[in-house]
């Protein structure tokens, strides 16, 4: 119980923020907090199912982009756009997942990143409809008041976190988990490893687009450097092994930890990145766990 | 006209993917390690021989020769500061090794590209060519450097092939590769193995890196393209291959030229990435890949 508890605790907490602190703190948090579910929902695919997938920002991406074409030509309203841009990450994320998940390793990892590659160059070279590399203005936005802003937020982040996170614990879980460290012992046990994977791409793109598309009605715009860029995949990962992998919610942690550092030590200017990058490069080294795989290990003990 | 442009062209391109895509095939087959840092090496060999021959003046070819000898450092600097440490930790399961060893090439492959861009700022740049001039083949007008990018491509790529296949340390890398237990069995220290075949891999990394800055010129910008493009080589080869990946890398070069040149050089990339898909669904072992 302890481990449901801890976290509700803590966004119960978060969620008094807004009456302390500035707005600027505020739109910080928001951003790292979408970060969070995209952080965890890469975890869902990696640490359970052991699926490395290099293209994170493939899935944020369609979810992003379709909400923010739909919502910017056809001007459907905020939620119609959010709800068909999950639906088409899904359904790009089966479409690249059926073939892909035959394959293994590096190369699962390569496709992922290839997929990235050929929606980037798709948005540039249509650039005409997609607006480019400079973006798409997106007319609607959630709330203009950074309050609001900041519980759909973190309100999203919890709910996504809460079914993550009692997905990976369920019986589904353990069978993921089971297939991601011995494919062919979980597949002689009886488990159709392939369906579970797949149903773990389903719902790792379900949330990533979900938060993709919500993430551009946050900031008003949609372009690659925010959400398609193979540098946003990266973070999310970063972010995903720094928390500590397998456990979900450390995915979260390590997410606005990565958002706030980058922004404290802004003052850096270009040497910010470099900081960022050596401490999650110490924190893998010297703590393979994670910042929640540690701490949760020095709990056990 | 255009044809023998692009046939020209392609081989000098291709002959450089080549060059350096084999370094990056030859750790993943003697060590295992796939290095994302790849295209920050090439980058950093490129940056450093552009800012010795500018700054310091030392001439192109001193120039050059610092920035291949800055490759084989950071070569060095990412297995024995990233790559072993991860390999030896005992806190890491086994079978999460690979995919730490990936996450940290990345994360050293951006801390070198941000210390490049801090220092040397992100601008582009073109490293002194080794000689200079234009040469004209069957009426095509092709810059020396670009013949010379070929020759010394293949000049690297044929002393390697001497170096495996005629050489005792040549034939412990092959060994190596096969069967890293055997070889400790009969008494050979795989860690100095390791060691070596490494700092063949940054001379290997480098010299592409500063014929690359000669013939199209880099910047920091280039380090995750670059990478990319040696991963899909590679794996159009087959892992692990050498042969494959040379001719991994004369189709993904004339592909791209024959593109550039064709139809737009807006899009050289993308049939590129197709076909990798493709090639990846069909035959996920490479051209040329064992297994």
């Amino acid at each position: 119980m302890r481990i449901f508890a801890i976290p509700l605790l803590v966004a119960l907490l978060l969620a008094l923020l807004p009456l302390g602190v500035s707005g600027y703190v505020l739109g910080l948090l928001t951003l790292a907090y979408y970060f969070g579910v995209f952080a965890m929902s890469w975890d869902l695919l990696f640490g359970f199912a052991g699926e490395l997938n290099f293209g994170p920002s493939f899935l944020i991406g369609l979810g992003a982009y379709t909400a923010a074409l739909l919502n910017h030509y056809q001007g459907l309203p905020i939620w119609v756009c959010v709800i068909a841009g999950a639906l088409v990450a899904v359904i790009g994320g089966v479409l690249l997942a059926v073939p892909a998940l035959r394959l293994s390793g590096p190369y699962f990892g390569l496709v992922t990143l290839v997929a990235v590659l050929l929606l980037q160059n798709a948005i540039v070279l249509f650039a005409g409809i997609t607006g480019g590399e400079i973006g798409l203005d997106i007319p609607d936005i959630i709330s203009i008041d950074d309050g609001t802003n900041y519980w759909t937020a973190l309100g999203f982040m919890t709910v996504s976190g809460l079914i993550l996170f009692g997905l990976s614990r369920s019986s589904v879980g353990l069978i993921l988990q089971a297939s991601g460290q011995d494919a062919i012992q979980a597949a002689a046990l009886g488990f159709n490893v392939t369906k579970h994977k797949l149903a773990a791409f389903c719902v790792s793109a379900l949330f990533s687009g979900l938060a993709g598309a919500m993430l551009i009605f946050y900031m008003g715009t949609a372009s690659p450097g925010t959400v398609v860029d193979i540098g946003v995949g990266v973070q999310v990962i970063i972010a995903a092994v720094m928390g500590g992998r397998r456990t979900i919610l450390g995915a979260a942690l390590g997410a606005i930890f990565l958002i706030v550092a980058g922004e404290i030590l802004r003052p850096l200017g270009q040497l910010s990145t470099f900081v960022v990058s050596a401490v999650a490069l110490l924190v893998i080294l010297f703590f393979p766990g994670g910042f929640l795989g540690t701490a949760l290990h020095r709990g056990d003990r | 006209m255009q044809f023998l442009q692009i046939l020209i062209d392609g081989f000098a391109i291709s002959s450089l993917y080549g060059l350096g895509a084999i370094g990056f095939t030859l750790i993943f087959g003697v060590s295992g390690v796939l290095n994302l840092s790849h295209g920050a090496l090439m980058v950093t060999a490129a940056v450093i021989a552009w800012a010795a021959a500018g700054s310091l003046h030392t001439g192109p070819y001193l120039g050059a020769l610092a920035g291949v000898a800055a490759s084989v450092a950071m070569a060095f600097a990412t297995y024995l500061l990233v790559v072993r440490p991860i390999q030896s930790s005992r806190r890491i399961p086994r079978e999460e090794k690979e995919i730490f060893v990936l996450t940290g090439t990345l994360l050293w492959g951006i801390m070198l590209q941000e210390a490049i861009a801090y220092l040397f700022t992100s601008n582009p740049k073109t490293v002194l060519p080794l000689v200079p001039g234009v040469v004209s083949i069957l009426g095509v007008r092709t810059p020396a450097q670009e013949i010379l990018t070929a020759v010394l491509s293949w000049a690297a790529i044929g002393l390697l092939w001497l170096l495996v296949n005629r050489t005792r340390r040549g034939k412990v890398l092959l060994a190596a590769s096969i069967n890293p237990r055997g070889l400790t069995l009969l008494g050979f220290e795989l860690s100095e193995i390791y060691l070596f075949v490494w700092g063949l891999y940054g001379l290997l990394a480098g010299l592409a890196g500063v014929l690359l800055g000669a013939f199209l010129g880099v910047s920091s910008d280039n380090v995750g393209t670059l990478t990319a493009s040696a991963f899909s080589i590679v794996v159009l080869g087959g892992l692990g291959s050498v042969s494959g990946s040379l001719i991994g890398a004369y189709i993904v070069g004339y592909l791209e030229t024959i593109t550039a040149y064709v139809v737009s050089p807006s899009i050289r990339t993308i049939p590129v990435l197709l076909l990798l898909v493709l090639a990846v669904y069909v035959r996920p072992q490479g051209l040329m890949g064992r297994r």
